[in-house]
């Protein structure tokens, strides 16, 4: 795979936190120590809990996620929670899509920041303010409202927005996405990178770590979700179908 | 409304749900007037698809009438009698823009999943799991059909349910599959299966200039049909004490220049390795029963072509990939782009060359869906193809529900459809 960062050697230090982070040698080492079977017994009682509790959105259902919680964490680190004290780790999303469309029909869609809750679920709004600041609402997994503010701190018309969030934000993110045409009028190729940093401490740590699989199948879902739009001119879905009876909790199929 | 449920594995059950309302600009609501079940459903009553949920509504073959449109529907209108693809396609992206509708971009939701099976995903189905979008289907009274500019067929004034209903999957999907034969003057094609996409693509290798057709199968009726009314030549491979030689005698030594899979993952082995998938599959170790497969790439002539028209859903063992090499053979396969070839193949039937409904076996209400899995899984009763009738409750038709019969009440008039979405 291509390396995204040496498409634009401007990307580098574009709202980077890595300089602020730990080798990541010493935790994946950690991780290996977890036996398979308690793996796999944690991670699936701890994702049922917690893919139970994401479902309901209900007080019961949060208490059922807490308790679920640090199963899933436990799975995902190889510790319990508190355990550890070093500084987390952002997590990294690389992810690419063609889209049939002209590129700056894309660049100029995606720009008007206002659109992006149209195709970035987790978003409910963004306000821009003209200075090339833009306020950011939207909800975490556990339907939480969390707001930000981010800057602009790049842009080329048509092939390249670079944002990133303020100093003081209670979500640090920063994202950069590239257009470029591809061949024989295939549309444009889009490429997301994104990075998101979880709040200091042990706690931030564990949060970043059980986030960092849904954060990747989301960005990755929000850009696919993009596509849908800018092709289709909306969004597949069947939210709000019907169905027949549905059980509690579904062990075959926890999606 | 009255709908088809999954409920596990050998269990469907006709549920009170609610109605289906409009989602998106390019929704209609379609009344359906009739559906059917298809050889692939049982699939899925078998439990060999994944991220299948209970409560998820079957049926991807169904017609019916137009009752509501989203904002941006010009095409169709209140009232037209339409029939719907099994697939749901955009019509926008790279690959409904080369006619591949069955591979369409932008209309599975759950791509992500999709990708994480197949690589890539391929289109929203209707009915058929959560790895194609958990579009609820059609084996109800109504149901919702996206993107309404590419997914619906006006149906001819005059044309009765039962011609026009095969046009939304097996019709296509035999045709399909005579299609990626490349059927040149003089070629033999031979079809595994006389299910009706078997009988389909029969019919097909002869519009599509077979010089003769060969079915395999081992059910009296089916092979019956296809030799009445297919005109092919018939082999019960259980007759026989090896389909291969009946083959290569059959056609003096040198092999069927195009073999059909028409039956796909369940396939009935025989011998050694019908024993060796069966018990795989039982213990999850194999989701595929390949034994078709083996058997057409091994048949084929040298430079031959395979075409795989069968339903497969992950993976197999086994086939035998030396042959198909050294061989040579073309391997053609896919869910029917159907969108490709509706209009075509409704020409065909209204200038009288050919009458689906002459496979049909089975008309229940859809109530007795339950009782329609298990005779078509089965092949009970001379079983070929069930179709649906929904909107009967009520009337007395039905004799399954005897318990709370609530929605057995409520005709499927439009009038009466119940609009607050909560179902009864």
């Amino acid at each position: 795979m291509r390396d995204i960062a040496t498409l634009s050697p401007s990307l580098q230090g574009t709202g980077r936190f890595t300089e602020d982070s730990p080798d990541s040698s010493s935790h994946s080492s950690g991780n290996r120590l977890a036996s398979v079977v308690g793996n796999t017994v944690l991670a699936v009682s701890g994702a049922v809990l917690v893919g139970y509790a994401l479902k309901q959105r209900s007080w019961k259902a949060a208490g059922v996620a807490l308790a679920g919680a640090p199963l899933a964490y436990r799975q995902a680190t190889g510790s319990w929670p508190l355990q550890r004290t070093e500084e987390a780790l952002p997590v990294t999303v690389e992810t690419s899509v063609t889209i049939m469309k002209p590129r700056e029909e894309l660049y100029s869609f995606w720009r008007r920041l206002e659109n992006l809750p149209r195709f970035m679920r987790h978003l409910d709004s963004v306000t821009e303010s003209g200075d090339g600041i833009s306020h950011w609402v939207g909800r975490s997994p556990l339907g939480m409202k969390v707001e930000w503010d981010a800057e602009v701190i790049e842009e080329r018309e048509g092939h390249l927005l670079s944002w990133r969030s303020l100093p003081g934000s209670q979500v640090h993110n920063a994202g950069s996405v590239f257009f470029e045409d591809a061949p024989a009028n295939r549309g444009t190729i889009v490429r997301v990178v994104f990075e998101l940093q979880p709040p200091a401490g042990p706690i931030g740590r564990a949060v970043g770590k059980a986030m960092s699989p849904m954060t990747e199948q989301q960005v990755k879902q929000d850009l696919r979700r993009f596509k849908n739009l800018m092709e289709a001119g909306e969004i597949p879905t069947t939210d709000g179908q019907p169905a027949g009876k549905r059980p509690a909790i579904n062990i075959h199929n926890p999606f | 409304m009255r709908a088809v449920c999954w409920n596990g594995v050998n269990e469907v059950r006709v549920e009170t749900v609610p109605d289906p309302e409009i989602l998106n600009p390019r929704d209609v609501i379609v009344r359906v007037t009739t559906a059917a079940i298809c050889g692939s459903d049982l699939h899925l009553y078998d439990g060999y698809i994944p991220a299948m949920k209970k409560g998820d509504i079957l049926g991807h073959e169904f017609m019916g009438e137009v009752v509501e449109l989203g904002t941006d529907v010009k095409n169709v209108q209140v009232g037209d009698r339409v029939v719907v693809p099994f697939n749901i396609s955009c019509g926008q992206c790279f690959f409904c823009q080369k006619e591949m509708f069955s591979l369409c971009d932008n209309t599975n939701p759950n791509s992500v999943m999709a990708e994480k099976m197949f690589g890539y995903s391929p289109a929203g189905l209707y009915g058929y799991s959560h790895l194609t979008g958990g579009y609820a289907g059609g084996q109800a009274d109504y149901v919702r059909v996206p993107f309404a500019d590419v997914n619906v067929l006006k149906v001819p004034e005059g044309m009765e349910d039962e011609k026009a209903l095969f046009l939304g999957d097996i019709f296509p999907t035999g045709y399909m599959a005579a299609e990626n034969c490349d059927i040149e003057p003089g070629d033999t094609v031979a079809v595994w299966g006389c299910g009706p996409v078997g009988q389909f693509a029969i019919q097909s290798a002869w519009m599509l200039g077979a010089e003769r057709v060969i079915a395999i199968d081992r059910f009296p009726e089916r092979l019956l049909l296809a030799e009445g009314w297919g005109r092919a030549e018939i082999l019960d491979y259980e007759q026989v004490d090896s389909v291969l030689d009946t083959l290569r005698d059959m056609t003096g030594g040198f092999g069927p220049d195009c073999c059909i899979d028409a039956v796909g993952m369940e396939a009935h082995g025989s011998g050694l390795d019908g024993f060796y998938d069966k018990a795989k599959q039982s213990l999850r170790l194999e989701s595929d029963r390949p034994t078709v497969l083996r058997d057409v790439i091994m048949a084929c002539r040298k430079g031959g072509t395979v075409s795989i028209p069968g339903v497969y859903g992950g993976f197999g063992d086994k086939i035998p990939i030396g042959a198909m090499m050294n061989k040579g053979l073309t391997i053609k396969t896919g869910q029917t782009h159907v969108q490709r070839y509706m209009r075509p193949l409704l020409d065909r039937i209204q200038a009288g060359e050919i009458d689906p409904s002459r496979i049909i076996s089975h008309s229940l209400d859809l109530e007795d869906a339950p009782e329609g899995y298990e005779t078509f899984k089965h092949k009970e009763d001379n079983c070929i193809k069930v179709i649906l009738k929904p909107h009967a409750h009520g009337n007395g038709h039905s004799h399954h529900h005897g318990g709370n019969g609530n929605g057995r009440h409520r005709h499927g008039m439009e009038g009466e459809r119940d609009h607050t979405g909560k179902g009864l």
